[in-house]
């Protein structure tokens, strides 16, 4: 990663000049003091301890009592009134929700949804999105995954509905009172940054395997972007405007809703926009611990490797993305929606009554499907006989995917678990230091040695190897890219709509080529990992390059800079802080879907998450899952630059 | 003062779930799934699990449900632990085959019966490990594990870290291979792919290039017609030591036990389950019959409902006494 920009003081510079120009910098001088602390800590550290992994006389073992808690619960959930009266009517609450939106959305046949969808997104964002919209059911129909499709919808309906609910409660609360936003702020951040996965274990633990168990993990994961951009929406508002407000005597309740609510309305659709987006992507995870519908499916494929069953319900997901993206960002961006003649609305709303009362079968007709199962699966067995390997020259996927592991993850690996601990622990604390302050760096260290503590050194260093090395690859082809798109407007043209495609995407369906290109490893789920995280670091960091002052860039022309000389020595200094918010991104990015890499054989700590679920083992899973929500927040805090750059996203 | 943020939010929740249901007792064991029986459909939802003998199981019952008796079919996966305590939920009516959970079974079945047993499945099942025939025949004393250490320089990997390398597939699967490595002291590593599929794609890789291997693999399985294997011969299991083992599962120093692999539905299904619990009480077939089906939808890569009606079209015999 950017180990070596960040320790240049540990080269040794004969030149002193050149030292002391260095040691003006801060980032230099902190690195020096936490280098010189760790000569005079590391040998009572050794000492002590010992230099291998994270000693054992530190580390503490939950695996007992979260065993026997898990077994109390299992054996009280019929009896205790902890089960019978509290969760026991959440869980209720939400089986009977998802079941009354199931069972309207199935009352109101495929024709009805189909156009009720289109008149939502019509009215919402227009006539294209309208079209999006019926285009993508019917291909849900067609590829037979109707019912699965309706039965994330219900999921969806409900978790979003609770999602906006708690986020904008939260949003308020931390709108109107800075006591409140101080607290919240960092948690919710800090929430975003963790993978989806840590989320599970608990609500497993609590209600066992199922919808209600999936709706709540949705609901925390979904949430924070709503309180979020609530808050910030209510606090950026402008303060003259208040002022005049507060002239004509409204009260506090009328200024809220006649003044903050409507000035932060862009902030709020953004925020539900969000929220939608991530509620889909756990939804569609979720299905590990039971949540049914069309990530069951793919998930049940992913087990036994049938790319084309997998594909099948992988396309209806993204369709339901691109739709709902579509529909909910329409108002939020400022244009105004194109919604066509008014006869357009009336028309579908016409269809839509008709095909409500004409459909007697409410299911998808069985007759209008088509199976792509079969012939994807003969394509990926020709794939399988002749791209895997012995394409002469270049090798084949398989070959790559063995090179990638064998030369870079294993001996990434092998140097990260054989680095002493106190060694690592310096190594991300002066990493946090260089470019944070003293409290990201604290969380960082605390958030490592927690790893330690709870007995996940291995396993997460053997994570940790698959982001650096995936980071590495989405930063290296990202910032390639960025550079040509801050260059050529075209270029930006061309590459924005893919880029919004991708962006939109759940995590759970770029396991499903991969696994098709790769077969099952460690280097299909890196593959997956940096087409993720690309289109969000291609994003940023070319805005950041684009936006290098043209003076700047103008006088180095005139100086007589190479392109290769403006581009080190001007705009990347110059967009130091887009750039470093770009590497922050790819590593929560990645780690989140290096975890659930887990699924496809990826190892690591994602795959004690999945083996705790598989065996029962809640106490493995939940260790892992807390090591998981502790790797992610280090890493957020290591790649955290100081200011502002939060803000931006 | 986050504490204090969620207390709020959980009370609200608590509240808003109050005022929904009523201020009586929500037993959340005996909530079903909400996608269960809706719109006046007569529903089933059987529990899949990923390897493929179980999944023949689930194709032919799910098509036999559907086109003989009109239920809508849902198949869930879960994997075979947290199956049990879904099943014991209601969140899926039945497990078609079980190999053989004594922890669980005593749990549920005997001790909150909340899950019925219902029968045999007509199969038995074995576990063990398996090395290929070109192996054995090449070197006949690896079928015994004493002689294991002497080739475990032959089957180092590169993810074996060093050792010999014991394939294992899903670590859902039941197995205690990593207490049997270190109690009879083998110098080898278990590694696992991940998924049987997974697992499959190795053996058959192994197979091509004629390379040795020591797998965890299991009887009755299609793939033996593909790649004849030699079971190694493990220390013979006795009663006592499956016993201890129940206890302990790390102290487990013997074979895996035969077992006939069984079904079981939730109570509730199996007593007011009608036509439905009734036909899957009755679901008994043989080792051929799943093999036949298994291998349609492995080798012959059929859709599951497609294999499951290939078979029942050929065997109208077998499965005309269940309904």
């Amino acid at each position: 990663m950017s180990t070596t920009s960040t320790t240049p003081t540990l080269a040794t510079a004969p030149d002193t000049a050149r030292l002391r120009t260095l040691l003006r910098r801060p980032a230099a001088r902190k690195v020096l003091a936490l280098a010189v602390a760790g000569l005079v800590l590391a040998p009572f550290a050794h000492a002590a301890w010992g230099s291998g992994g994270w000693p054992h006389a530190l580390s503490v073992s939950l695996d007992e009592p979260l065993r026997s808690a898990g077994d109390w619960i299992v054996d009280n959930r019929d009896s205790h009134w902890l089960f019978l009266y509290f969760f026991g009517h959440i869980s209720n609450v939400i089986i009977g929700a998802v079941h009354l939106v199931y069972v309207v959305l199935l009352a109101l046949g495929w024709a009805g949804v189909t156009a009720g969808a289109a008149l939502v997104a019509w009215r919402a964002a227009g006539v294209r999105a309208a079209v999006t919209a019926v285009a993508s059911f019917a291909v849900c129909g067609l590829l037979d995954m109707w019912v699965p499709t309706m039965r994330t919808l219900a999921l969806m309906a409900v978790a979003v509905a609770a999602s906006v609910l708690v986020g904008a409660l939260l949003g308020l609360a931390a709108g109107l009172s800075d006591r409140t936003f101080r607290v919240l702020r960092p948690v919710l951040d800090t929430m975003q940054a963790l993978p989806a996965f840590a989320y599970l274990l608990p609500v497993v633990l609590v209600f066992g395997i199922g919808v209600a168990p999936a709706v709540l993990a949705t609901v925390v994961y979904a949430a924070p972007p709503m309180a979020r951009l609530t808050a910030l929406g209510l606090r950026s508002t402008d303060p003259g405007v208040m002022e005049a407000v507060e002239s004509l005597g409204a009260t506090g309740w009328q200024r809220l809703v006649t003044a903050r609510l409507p000035m932060a309305r862009k902030q709020l659709l953004l925020g539900l926009n969000q929220t939608i987006m991530m509620a889909l992507s756990m939804a569609v995870i979720a299905s590990v611990i039971g949540a049914d519908g069309l990530g069951d499916r793919v998930y049940q494929a992913l087990s036994t490797v049938d790319v084309g069953a997998a594909l099948a319900a992988g396309i209806p997901i993204v369709l339901l993305a691109i739709v709902l993206d579509r529909t909910t960002s329409g108002g939020s961006d400022g244009t105004p929606v194109r919604r066509g003649h008014p006869a357009v609305g009336w028309a579908l709303a016409a269809i839509t009554a008709a095909g409500f009362l004409l459909t007697r079968s409410h299911d998808w007709p069985r007759g209008w499907t088509v199976a792509v199962t079969e012939p994807v699966n003969r394509a990926k067995d020709w794939m399988v006989d002749h791209l895997y390997s012995g394409i002469p020259g270049i090798g084949g996927t398989a070959d790559w995917a063995a090179h990638y592991t064998g030369w870079v993850l294993d001996p990434l690996r092998d140097g990260l678990q054989a680095l002493p601990w106190w060694g690592a622990v310096l190594l991300v604390a002066a990493l946090a230091w260089a470019i944070g302050t003293w409290r990201t760096t604290l969380t960082a260290v605390l958030s490592l040695s927690a790893i330690g503590v709870l007995g996940r050194w291995g396993s997460a260093m053997d994570t940790l190897s698959q982001v650096i090395a995936a980071v590495a690859v989405t930063l290296v082809i990202g910032f390639a890219v960025a550079v040509a798109v801050a260059r050529s407007r075209r270029t930006e043209r061309l590459l924005r709509p893919v880029l919004d495609v991708f962006q939109t995407m759940p995590q759970f369906v770029y396991l499903i080529p991969v696994v098709a290109l790769f077969g099952v490893g460690r280097a299909p789920a890196a593959a997956a990992a940096v087409v993720y995280a690309l289109p969000a670091v291609i994003r940023i960091a070319g805005e950041g390059l684009r936006q290098a002052d043209p003076r700047a860039m103008e006088s180095s022309t005139s100086m007589g800079a190479t392109g290769r000389q403006q581009l080190l020595q001007v705009q990347f200094p110059l967009a130091r802080n887009e750039l470093l918010l770009a590497v922050n991104q790819a590593v929560v990015l990645v780690l989140s879907v290096v975890i659930i890499g887990a699924l496809v054989g990826g190892g690591g700590l994602g795959y004690e998450v999945v083996f705790g679920l598989a065996r029962g083992d809640l106490a493995t899973g939940l260790v892992a899952g807390a090591s998981i929500a502790c790797l992610g927040l280090m890493l957020d805090r290591v790649t955290q630059p100081t200011k502002g750059a939060r803000d931006a996203r | 003062m986050r504490g204090k943020w969620i207390a709020g939010a959980v009370a609200l929740g608590s509240l808003g779930a109050f005022a929904l249901t009523g201020c009586g007792a929500a037993d959340m064991t005996k909530q079903g799934s909400p996608y269960a029986n809706a719109a006046g459909t007569k529903s089933v939802t059987l529990s899949v699990q990923s390897w493929v003998g179980a999944r023949a199981n689930t194709a032919v019952a799910q098509y036999l449900l559907e086109h003989e008796l009109g239920y809508r079919v849902d198949t869930v996966q879960v994997d075979e632990v947290p199956a049990w305590d879904a099943l014991s939920q209601g969140r899926v009516d039945a497990i078609m085959e079980d190999w053989g959970h004594p922890e669980q079974e005593k749990r549920y079945v005997s001790d909150k019966k909340t899950v019925a047993d219902a029968g045999d499945l007509g199969v038995t099942g074995h576990i063990g490990w398996w090395v290929p025939k070109y192996f054995a025949d090449a070197h006949p004393d690896v079928t015994d594990w004493r002689n294991l250490n002497k080739y475990a320089a032959q089957l180092k990997t590169p993810e074996s870290r060093g050792k010999g390398q014991l394939l294992d597939g899903s670590p859902s699967y039941v197995t205690h291979d990593k207490a049997l490595v270190n109690n009879l002291k083998l110098d080898y590593q278990v590694v696992f792919a991940g998924s049987e599929a997974a697992q499959i794609t190795q053996i058959k890789q192994f197979a091509k290039d004629r390379k040795p291997f020591l797998t965890y693999w299991y009887e009755p399985q299609w793939l033996f017609n593909e790649v004849p294997m030699v079971e190694v011969k493990l220390p013979p299991y006795s009663d006592a030591c499956g016993t201890k083992g129940e206890a302990e599962p790390d102290s487990v120093d013997c074979a895996y036990p035969t077992s006939s692999l069984k079904k079981f539905l939730n109570a509730d299904f199996a007593r007011k389950g009608g036509d439905a619990a009734r036909f899957l009480k009755n679901f008994r077939w043989t080792k051929r019959d799943q093999n036949e089906v298994a291998q349609l939808m492995a080798e012959d890569k059929l859709p599951a409902d497609k294999a499951a009606a290939k078979w029942v079209k050929a065997h109208p015999d077998v499965w005309k006494k269940w309904l």
